[in-house]
């Protein structure tokens, strides 16, 4: 199978990979718009996306456009966001802390963004998107700041600690948010704790959208800029350092980065487990190790994964609705156990 | 090319270096020596910036160190570890081309020099053919030389090694250090093998409690009696039969 894969790996140069990539996730978001319990064509998505745009004057029904741009456009786009955004988190954090069990939420980010969406709901500053959404991105960068503070000025020493100290963050933020559930008693705030954790797309919109994006944008843009200073951390960060790599500086930009990006997609969707620890690997197999064909290849796979693993859970079990986190765990963890047996098979 | 001037560095209440003064002539290769825990990794650590020193100076090429970029110091020393790992997967050319990182112009791609000189170092270190292998797959003795391979494609005016040769078998070790002369690059070397470093090295540096007890050509240095009082051994040391470097053997510890 590796030797599969590595042959695999030759023939795919780059660019073809990518173009590919790109034209299946174009291709996803394409059907996966017209999957659902209304029936719509692809012609139907396309004239609605042309009226919205201003570049036809199409005749569509109005619940029909409704369902098109209100509903299942945002909720792929939402999922493409959050899929290729953890993937390259993930990607991130597993080089920077050289483990290769590093995902999205190690510092405590997600655990944070629930608090934060449940203490809005509770102190009631509001129900709607745009509160919880903005609850749960204070919640995840004050986590992060708390996970700094603590593992103190020393961190820049020790990227163990950072690690530890997030477990510990995140301990104490669901730990705080049970409480606040079980002192509020009140069937909202259970409900969207339930949403937070286990991780749904069914509230996106275009305003939650237009957090995220730039957001998104803005990391990606600055983590290909690093992709080649990336590699150097191969042997850790002594050889990095002795490569000229300003090691401490690299390091705290990447991880402020990647929790910000972090944040604003737990703010979108929840916390959607596994995406970020299983991506970068699945990715591996076909670019190998460099970032610079890792990055934009995770960012692209993880995309199309996510759009499809949504459309499941809004289908399969149609009216009811799965939570997608539910499906990305149950997906993620036979392939988490399969990374684990290949580790000790590699000892 | 390399000086070392008054250093110290402590660690809670034990000094570590304790006032290590010396020098590394350009084209030469010198022997860092001494019993484990007397400092020597530390010197080195202190050579590469990675530790910083509490009093004293380094100079590489003339300049201060703590005065360089970390990029700047890059392409004048690389530091080949005692053992790298990686739990990612890459080609030894990947490896190689790590090498390159001080010298990119380009955040993005590998420019035909840094090809040249990832192609030509492996070459140098007798891995030609190696390029696509999987770091994975080498045995400790070439994943040795693959990482020498790196330190040269940095292009640096100085080596530093720290006990490259500790996991590798004989043979891998008198042919690492071989690539080290052949490469005719002045080195700074922390050796654990004292008939290697008489056979390899021009002048030792030995290093003992943080201090320097003895430096100049492993013939005047390594006499039977610092043999025991640095290392608290009894030994031999006569002529190599064939080079006539001083070679030793130990006696068994009296009981």
């Amino acid at each position: 199978m590796a030797a599969a894969a590595e042959d695999l790996r030759r023939r795919l140069n780059t660019g073809t990979l990518l173009v590919l990539l790109l034209a299946a996730l174009v291709g996803s978001i394409g059907a996966a718009v017209t999957v659902g319990p209304a029936d719509i064509s692809v012609s139907t998505v396309w004239a609605v996306v042309a009226d919205r745009l201003r570049l036809g004057d199409a005749d569509v029904p109005l619940l029909r456009e409704h369902i098109v741009w209100r509903l299942r456009l945002p909720r792929v786009f939402g999922a493409a966001a959050v899929g290729g955004g953890l993937a390259a988190v993930g990607a991130v954090m597993q080089t920077l802390t050289r483990n290769s069990l590093a995902d999205p939420y190690l510092l405590g980010v997600s655990s944070g963004a629930s608090l934060g969406a449940v203490a809005v709901l509770v102190v009631g500053l509001g129900s709607g998107v745009a509160a919880l959404t903005g609850g749960a991105f204070a919640g995840a960068l004050a986590a992060f700041a708390v996970v700094v503070t603590v593992s103190g000025r020393r961190a820049v020493l020790a990227p163990t600690k950072v690690v530890l100290a997030g477990v510990a963050v995140a301990q104490l933020c669901a730990a705080a948010t049970s409480f606040v559930i079980i002192w509020v008693a009140d069937p909202h705030a259970t409900q969207s704790i339930t949403f937070w954790l286990s991780g749904s797309l069914a509230r996106v919109d275009w305003a939650a959208l237009a957090w995220a994006a730039p957001v998104l944008a803005a990391v990606l843009v600055l983590l290909a800029v690093h992709a080649r200073t990336l590699n150097a951390f191969a042997f850790g960060e002594d050889a990095a350092a002795t490569l000229g790599v300003p090691v401490t500086r690299v390091r705290w930009l990447l991880l402020v980065a990647t929790a910000l990006l972090t944040a604003a997609l737990v703010a979108v969707s929840g916390a959607v487990g596994f995406v970020g620890l299983i991506l970068p690997h699945a990715v591996r197999f076909l670019t190998g190790a460099d970032h610079r064909r890792l990055l934009p290849a995770v960012v692209i796979a993880g995309a199309i994964f996510l759009v499809w693993v949504d459309t499941a859970a809004r289908t399969l079990f149609a009216p009811r609705e799965l939570p997608v986190g539910v499906l990305t765990a149950l997906l993620g963890v036979p392939a988490f156990v399969m990374l684990l047996r290949r580790r000790e098979v590699g000892r | 090319m390399l000086t070392v001037t008054g250093v110290f560095r402590s660690a809670g209440a034990r000094q570590i270096l304790d006032d290590v003064t010396c020098r590394v002539p350009a084209g030469s290769l010198v022997g860092l020596l001494g019993p484990n825990g007397c400092g020597k990794t530390t010197l080195l650590r202190v050579i590469a910036r990675l530790t910083t020193p509490d009093a004293g100076r380094v100079t590489v090429g003339g300049d201060d160190v703590a005065t360089l970029s970390r990029a700047t110091l890059a392409r004048r020393a690389a530091l080949l570890a005692q053992h790298a790992d990686t739990d990612l997967d890459l080609t030894a050319i990947e490896v190689v081309l790590l090498g390159r990182t001080p010298h990119r112009r380009s955040r993005w791609s590998d420019s035909a020099a840094d090809r040249a000189a990832a192609d030509d170092a492996l070459a140098r270190v007798d891995l030609d053919g190696y390029a696509d292998r999987r770091w994975h797959t080498l045995s400790g003795g070439e994943r040795q030389r693959v990482q020498l391979a790196r330190a040269l494609a940095q292009q640096p005016r100085l080596l530093l090694l720290d006990e490259p040769t500790n996991h590798l078998d004989i043979g891998h070790q008198l042919h690492l250090l071989h690539l080290v002369r052949r490469a005719g690059i002045t080195t700074l070397a922390a050796l654990h093998d004292l008939n290697l470093a008489a056979m390899f090295c021009d002048t030792v540096v030995v290093l003992a409690a943080g201090r320097v007890v003895a430096a100049g050509a492993p013939a005047e240095v390594l006499t039977p009696q610092l043999l025991a009082d640095v290392y608290g051994v009894h030994a031999d040391v006569v002529p190599h039969p064939a080079t006539g470097s001083p070679t030793i053997t130990y006696h068994p510890p009296a009981s």
